[in-house]
């Protein structure tokens, strides 16, 4: 199995990096284009011999203890079966 | 005699400037401690050099954060030794929760470097107290993630319980909350800093009003 992990600012958390990208894809003329937000992905693969519920715990404990700053950022993952 | 511990992570560089400055005081033993080290007991002062510690993977001091020698630096913090992250070392010591708030990106993206001016708002703690409260002190700022991030709360706990050191004074170009340069833990025996007091102890770099930062904590 494999973990998809996205890790973006929490609302409210200045982006700049994201309003620039955002300014730069309107004066491109890409226009209708607003609050671009960049952030990190992550994956993470796992010994097969793990069950999904096993899986999700370490998931979880990766992001909440070093992946993401639980003060200005939010995560979120997806795990799915390997290919 | 006071004993000063460096502590050097792959990817420190301030640490030889910040030997060199302490060590030029007199009267004091300063050691450089590796990072995998674990026992810091024997010493009076912690300092955490800044850098870019492990690359600045992830976030600044993300990864230090789990070096072996910070559970002895926790363990010190609680007996009340005197610990100073500066810049990366500030960073270090967000993320490993001595210091609260968080430290982001400068509003601008850009790494910033330049000397800059600091208002002195607390010359009461074993750090600051060579300085006059109000003194206005120049040294350097070299980084990218400095932009000091706190809400109202946790703003009006610090000034509340004087845990503000500095602000940056007439010149934020981070975009710190309140302007905040340097704040202090609740016992104010850990502060972290974003400016460089170690760059600027030494007339021969322009400004050593930095100098008293050291000096004030070998002579508490």
């Amino acid at each position: 199995m494999k973990a998809k992990i996205y890790i973006t600012y929490k609302d409210g958390i200045l982006d700049p990096q994201g309003k620039t990208v955002g300014g730069a894809l309107n004066s491109m003329g890409l226009s209708n284009i607003h609050d671009v937000s960049i952030g990190k992905f992550i994956e993470m693969k796992f010994d097969s011999k793990l069950s999904k519920e096993q899986v999700v715990e370490l998931t979880e404990q990766s992001c909440k203890k070093l992946l993401a700053n639980p003060n200005t950022e939010q995560y979120s993952y997806d795990i799915l079966d390997e290919e | 005699m006071k004993k000063v511990a460096i502590i050097v992570f792959p990817g420190s560089n301030c640490d030889h400037d910040a030997f060199y400055v302490i060590n030029s005081i007199g009267n004091v033993k300063v050691d450089f401690v590796w990072h995998k080290d674990s026992d810091l007991s024997l010493y009076d002062v912690i300092v955490i050099p800044g850098g870019f510690s492990y690359g600045d993977y992830l976030r600044a001091g993300a990864i230090a954060r789990f070096s072996p020698i910070m559970k002895s630096i926790i363990a010190e913090s609680k007996k009340g030794k005197k610990i100073i992250g500066i810049c990366n070392g500030f960073q270090i010591l967000i993320e490993c929760d001595l210091l609260p708030g968080a430290l982001i990106i400068n509003k601008n993206i850009k790494f910033l470097s330049k000397m800059i001016c600091l208002d002195v708002v607390n010359n009461e703690s074993a750090f600051t107290h060579l300085y006059k409260k109000g003194e206005l002190i120049s040294m350097p700022i070299a980084h990218r993630q400095g932009n000091y991030l706190a809400d109202l709360e946790l703003v009006r706990r610090l000034e509340d319980n004087n845990q503000i050191a500095f602000r940056y004074h007439s010149q934020n170009l981070n975009g710190s909350v309140s302007d905040i340069a340097g704040i202090f833990n609740e016992n104010k025996n850990v502060l972290g800093m974003m400016p460089h007091p170690e760059r600027a102890s030494d007339p021969i770099l322009g400004s050593d009003d930095g100098l008293n930062i050291f000096k004030s904590i070998l002579d508490f």
